[in-house]
């Protein structure tokens, strides 16, 4: 029973099936009110999990090591013992030095040596022919990526594009955050459009439009684009509930369905 | 008494943990997060024990008032008063100066007089056999102000803060107006911060660091707004692995639209202050008290250090008051009775029913 409610979310990204997730690319967006980490977390427990052997990359430029140790550990996941099992493999991108004067072109540096420490993971974990045994790379969060690049959002984008390279070369699947408000403001093709682009599953996590309550935190859009094979075409391409974030869960539920 | 002894000590168990008498200015929260106190102790309540450390808050300025000015003083006070470490930067030329209007604490002499005050002051309006009643929570809450004490003072904004709090200890004073480029006052914050590593076990000092209108427009620097971005993102990487906490304030309307989501995004606590108009009205009519209120205070984040589960709050937007003109409080915005004559009939009609006894208190 308990699991049920937090099974609404894996429906919609579609992880409670069995041949699951080959190479897909999330994109978790959030804003000021209400933050999406909290997915971020739930995917990482579930790449984690015991009957998968799933591999996480995870590259953090918002907290350090010990506050997502702390929140996993509370979700069940304890992460320093993934670490030292070479399960989860953790960038510290929070005292990064900001590149110099000299800009871009460190910056730029920066970010290819970043990709090839990621690459060289990938390979050193990636089986391909072994479908369980899969690699997560996920980057939280991609705006303040855009701030330690100086800017320069090419870059990033080519970054992701690497990655994204990565999805079809070795079957990992691409998890990144980001935050929608930064970018209604601008014009033109933002970096967040193109990595709607490039998504297969789109989560936005908004506040609800009646304001704050404490049972409910928010709702949860799923968009998923993803064409499933022939007889499960019959899937809802768009999900949409609300939920409730806990410290070892995460509750989702149709609006209305709770009182 | 012995019944309101236990009620005392199981409901301030946090503040008065032992760690907490050793080093005073500290309070133990949920999930290893260490509290330090902002000076005001209605915002501390509000914020869940006050601004973790190791968190970066940031106060969205009315560009018209200089309310977040108050929010400032208060929390350098209280560090200063704690004997913590504190590196000012604003973008005025001499900003030791305003080392000068910080606000001084009350002495607890002072406090209990303060208390009885008010104490007598609300007596008068309630019934008389409620008195004892009153009296006792009175006494309750004394106690645990007293416990409460050392960990956030009571600040008077019209006494200045005696000359052996700023000469006694370490204040670094910047102008970032003389800075030309972000990047020595981050060198300047790096070698503050460096004072206060983060190592397991003990913590021998904490620091704060004040960041007054960061994007004002007399900084060179204002218009650079990726170098100020990644200042930020950096200040709070060290901050992180630091025993400290920074307060930045900031006018959003200076900041391009998304520039300042940006910034917004990378504060742990977001805070906002808003003044209001001296001959409102309408709003005179909507809100009670009104005439002793300076201002709005919004929270908009709570820090959430260590855990996935946001803090929902009961209301988020408070009304900054002055105690007596002197002393900061926020209180929740009561809206008006809907007719302002009916006013009084709604109050003789909740105590005439002695249920609503509390109503009456509450209100």
């Amino acid at each position: 029973m308990d699991h049920r409610p937090s099974n609404l979310l894996d429906e919609a990204l579609g992880l409670d099936h069995h041949h699951q997730t080959k190479g897909r690319v999330v994109l978790i967006e959030d804003c000021v009110e209400t933050s999406g980490a909290f997915v971020l977390h739930h995917l990482i427990k579930r790449s984690l999990s015991l009957n998968t052997s799933g591999v996480v990359i995870f590259v953090a430029f918002s907290q350090p090591f010990s506050h997502y140790d702390r929140i996993l550990r509370k979700l069940g996941c304890n992460l320093v013992v993934q670490r030292d099992n070479n399960r989860f493999f953790f960038f510290d991108m929070l005292m990064l030095e900001s590149p110099d004067v000299d800009g871009e072109k460190t910056s730029e540096d920066w970010l290819v040596s970043l990709y090839g420490k990621i690459r060289e993971t990938v390979e050193a974990n990636a089986q391909p022919e072994d479908n369980r045994n899969r690699v997560t790379i996920m980057t939280d969060d991609v705006s303040l990526m855009e701030v330690a690049a100086n800017g320069s959002s090419n870059h990033v984008l080519d970054f992701l594009h690497y990655c994204h390279t990565l999805t079809s070369e070795f079957g990992c699947s691409l998890v990144t955050l980001n935050h929608e408000d930064i970018y209604t403001s601008m014009e033109g093709p933002t970096l967040l459009l193109q990595m709607e682009y490039l998504a297969d599953v789109l989560i936005k996590a908004e506040p609800l439009a009646t304001g704050l309550a404490t049972d409910v935190h928010g709702q949860l859009t799923v968009l998923n684009k993803e064409i499933w094979d022939g007889q499960r075409s019959s899937r809802k391409k768009v999900h949409n509930f609300h939920f409730k974030v806990k410290e070892n869960s995460v509750e989702c539920f149709y609006p209305g369905s709770r009182t | 008494m012995a019944a309101t002894k236990t009620q005392t000590s199981s409901f301030s168990r946090i503040s008065s943990a032992v760690p907490s008498s050793r080093t005073p200015g500290l309070k133990y929260g949920p999930n290893g997060t260490i509290f330090i106190s902002s000076g005001i102790a209605d915002l501390d309540k509000i914020l869940g024990g006050g601004f973790p450390l190791g968190s970066l808050v940031m106060v969205m300025e009315d560009t018209e008032a200089p309310h977040h000015m108050l929010l400032l003083r208060n929390f350098m006070s209280q560090g200063l008063v704690h004997n913590q470490p504190l590196l000012y930067a604003s973008p005025s030329k001499d900003p030791r100066a305003f080392l000068g209007t910080l606000p001084s604490p009350v002495l607890s002499k002072d406090d209990k007089s303060r208390d009885h005050d008010s104490e007598q002051e609300k007596a008068l309006r309630i019934a008389w056999q409620y008195k004892k009643y009153f009296g006792e929570q009175k006494q309750n809450l004394d106690s645990h102000r007293d416990a409460k004490h050392e960990y956030c003072n009571d600040f008077d904004l019209r006494k200045p803060l005696e000359r052996h709090f700023l000469s006694g200890q370490s204040i670094d004073c910047v102008s970032i107006q003389d800075s030309p480029n972000v990047a020595t006052f981050r060198d300047q914050c790096a070698t503050f911060l460096a004072q206060f590593p983060r190592n397991d076990g003990s913590i021998s000092c904490t620091g704060r660091i004040a960041i007054q209108s960061f994007c004002a427009p007399q900084c060179e620097y204002s218009n650079m707004e990726w170098d100020m971005l990644s200042f930020i993102r950096s200040l709070k990487g060290m901050i992180r692995s630091s025993n400290a906490v920074a307060v930045i304030t900031f006018p959003p309307s200076l900041l391009s639209p998304s520039s300042s989501k940006r910034w917004q995004h990378m504060a742990d606590t977001l805070l906002s202050v808003r003044a209001i108009p001296d001959e409102d009205k309408e709003l005179a009519k909507l809100l009670t008290g009104y005439q002793d209120m300076v201002g709005l205070l919004n929270v908009h984040k709570v820090a959430r250090i260590n855990t996935q589960v946001p803090v929902i709050l009961e209301a988020t937007t408070f009304s900054i008051k002055l105690q007596k003109r002197r002393s900061l409080i926020l209180e929740c915005i009561n809206q008006a009775p809907i007719d302002g004559s009916s006013g009084s009939s709604y109050g003789t009609s909740g105590s005439c029913s002695g249920s609503s006894k509390k109503g009456v208190l509450d209100f």
